[in-house]
């Protein structure tokens, strides 16, 4: 590779990195906002315009707070934790295009970290780590609550992850590519998975939920009865650690829905655009970064939806839970792959 | 290239050993899930990204999940009584590494290092493609074998966690 | 056995039908809801900012007032405690002094005069009551939140209305 062409990826890198902590940042402050907006509240509205510096405030607080470690804790462990929370959660964001090709100075800039053969996998290979973080460092806790929450999310996320994997899988089958840029590629225009993949993509979103331990399914912290969960001996930034990993997993989770079933950074006439623009460099950039903007408007409607999900619905009883992944999402998952498959082969037959 | 690959070895070698020699079971898991991603590694180095995205899926992303699971319900290694072994297990231990240690010796002493015909050699026979092509047409039936076992084991795994009549679980 | 209001309703046990077994109308239903809360006309007042509108007959905090040339209207007549359905007025009276007449409006004054905020029901049984229009409870004014008992005994200091002192002619 190219110095001038590494440069970039290391600047592409960090930028795809400092945007995901401004949202997972930022997301703190929305869920607070939208939390009180559907219970006719105004949220926080003190630090700043409209209270926009309260992310600011609640980092601040969560830095100066003592940094505790329980004494019979498990002392590595308990601090390793939530480095791994958040350092799986950090990862997944390398394989997503957010966004086409640019051309600058005559150079084609893709605006992807990574291109990887497989990137669906290694998106799903790094969820399936993020328990990690949650289980060691609930059970480094040393503390009946903490392990409790950390079985639950390691049980959890086991359970719906096989769904996950059976709902992608007719995805895959449609497009016959295992590249995220691949698929983005394929649903030019208005054309987009959801459109043939609908139970597909519930069955998605839900285990999506599951998976980042949100309100629905969000039993490994739950209050009420574990009072917190894995994190119930965590304070300080440590803390901060592990919800800032749950934002951050929010966010990749929407991206990737955004990716997988909406299209990704594909908008309805696009090709009009393209066509009505003369100058192709100026036409291509223009569509790439109108189709940029669109993938970020992709995420946040889900981000939101998933806030408005986690205020609207009560939290699922764990057999309730384990009955709803294992008897319900995989055969249904199941059946929508059969289904998909003689789709594939119905029209192979007819046309 | 050479350096990365002597790098990833020892550190699997390492890893592998403190799997065996982490007094603390949880410490053990968590050696052998590194070990999972060096191994994951190799297979990158071997440009083999598939079987590496799937090791790490499968062995790292599932099944240590599991074997923690597990080894945090047990609770082992909180009394100190469980880690003391009795110096006749430590005896027919080193005596039995030993013998293995051996026969691995005497097994690979005259094995010679497959090479590799340069001019023909398809480096992108680990992509996800070719695996999958090599998969459905020369080992067709050996994968699908495969298959069945599986089933097998789940239709077992189901049988077992079955509720008999009238046996109550809450 | 016959229910006494009629009102009571049989308890149903049917099977649920296919769409609320999905409970995905009903998780839209609910979605649905909450977002139309979210758009709603938010019930917080920002305190310091805007405070809640009160009526023009609202009965807050009392006051004792003074007459125009700044002596006090009470004379300690004790009508006001003996109005009060809470008990939470108490006075001692006493005689003014020659040289207090600036002060003391009459002859009687009251020397200390306590309400108890905590008992009070701010009825304004005390202002109907009183004879000489010297309490009142202002429209503007709250009880406000305080940490101990003994501060919510208002004595003379806190409820005489003060002296315009900046008065301009």
């Amino acid at each position: 590779m190219e110095s001038v062409d590494l440069i970039y990826k290391a600047i592409y890198i960090l930028v795809i990195f400092g945007i995901t902590l401004l949202i997972a940042t930022y997301s703190t402050y929305f869920e607070r906002k939208i939390a009180a907006f559907i219970q006719d509240r105004v949220g926080p509205n003190r630090a700043g315009p409209a209270g926009l510096l309260q992310p600011l405030a609640d980092a601040g607080k969560l830095f100066f707070k003592e940094d505790f470690i329980p004494t019979k804790a498990n002392k590595a462990l308990f601090i390793i934790g939530p480095g791994i929370a958040m350092l799986v959660a950090t990862m997944s964001s390398a394989v997503i295009p957010f966004g086409d090709m640019l051309i600058v100075g005559g150079r084609e800039i893709w605006l992807q970290a990574i291109e990887v053969n497989i990137g669906v996998l290694y998106v799903f290979g790094v969820v399936s780590l993020g328990v990690y973080g949650l289980m060691i460092g609930g059970w480094a806790s040393n503390n009946k609550f903490s392990l409790l929450g950390a079985i639950r999310a390691a049980s959890q996320n086991i359970s719906y992850e096989l769904a996950m994997g059976l709902s992608l899988i007719a995805v895959l089958m449609m497009t016959g590519s295992l590249s995220l840029r691949e698929i983005a590629e394929q649903q030019q225009g208005f054309n987009w998975n959801i459109w043939y993949q609908p139970l597909g993509f519930l069955i998605f979103l839900v285990c999506a939920f599951a998976e980042c331990n949100r309100t629905p399914f969000d039993l490994p912290e739950s209050e009420a009865e574990l009072i917190g969960g894995y994190h119930t001996e965590y304070g300080s930034m440590k803390l901060g650690m592990y919800l800032f990993a749950e934002y951050i997993n929010i966010f990749v989770a929407s991206a990737v829905m955004s990716t997988l079933y909406f299209g990704a950074y594909n908008f309805p006439f696009m090709e009009n655009l393209r066509a009505a623009i003369s100058d192709p460099v100026l036409a291509n950039n223009v569509v790439t970064i109108l189709g940029v903007i669109v993938m970020f408007a992709k995420i946040f409607a889900f981000i939101f939806f998933f806030m408005w999900v986690r205020w609207t619905l009560p939290r699922f009883r764990y057999d309730q839970l384990m009955k709803l992944g294992w008897q319900i999402l995989i055969p249904l998952a199941i059946l929508n792959v059969v289904l998909t498959g003689g789709a594939i082969l119905l029209k192979d037959y007819l046309f | 290239m050479e350096n990365l690959f002597y790098f990833l070895a020892s550190l699997t070698l390492l890893c592998a050993l403190m799997v065996v020699i982490s007094k603390n079971p949880v410490h053990s898991i968590i050696f052998l899930v590194i070990t999972f991603f060096t191994i994951s590694g190799h297979y990158i180095l071997l440009n083999a990204q598939f079987l590496a995205a799937v090791n790490i899926i499968v062995y790292a992303g599932a099944i240590m999940v599991l074997f923690l699971f597990v080894i945090m319900f047990l609770n082992m290694g909180k009394n100190e009584r469980d880690l003391k072994t009795s110096a006749l297990t430590k005896i027919t231990g080193t005596i039995a590494g030993g013998l293995l240690f051996v026969v691995m010796i005497a097994a690979l002493k005259d094995a010679h290092v497959g090479t590799y015909d340069a001019e023909n050699f398809n480096s992108q026979i680990g992509m996800v493609e070719n695996l999958g092509k090599v998969l459905y047409t020369k080992y067709l039936l050996p994968f699908e074998l495969a298959s069945v076992l599986f089933l097998v084991a789940m239709v077992g795994a189901v049988m077992l966690g079955k509720k008999e009549t009238g046996e109550r679980h809450f | 056995m016959e229910s006494l209001s009629n009102r009571s309703k049989k308890v149903q046990k049917r099977e649920m039908t296919f769409a609320e077994r999905a409970y995905l109308p009903a998780i839209a239903q609910g979605l649905g809801i909450t977002l139309k809360h979210f758009f709603k006309k938010k019930a917080t007042i920002n305190y310091p900012e805007q405070t809640r509108e009160r009526s023009d007959v609202w009965r807050g905090l009392h006051v004792l007032k003074r007459d125009e040339k700044g002596a006090e209207r009470c004379t300690a007549c004790g009508l006001c405690a003996v109005a009060c359905p809470a008990e939470a007025i108490t006075m001692t009276a006493g005689e003014r002094k020659a040289g207090e007449e600036h002060l003391y409006r009459e002859e009687k004054y009251a020397v200390t005069y306590e309400i108890n905020m905590l008992r009070c029901i701010f009825c304004g049984m005390c202002e109907e009551a009183c004879p000489k229009a010297a309490i009142f409870l202002q429209d503007d004014k709250l009880a406000p939140a305080r940490y101990e008992r003994d501060e919510f005994i208002y004595g003379k200091d806190r409820l005489v209305e003060p002296l315009k002192t900046t008065e301009t002619k």
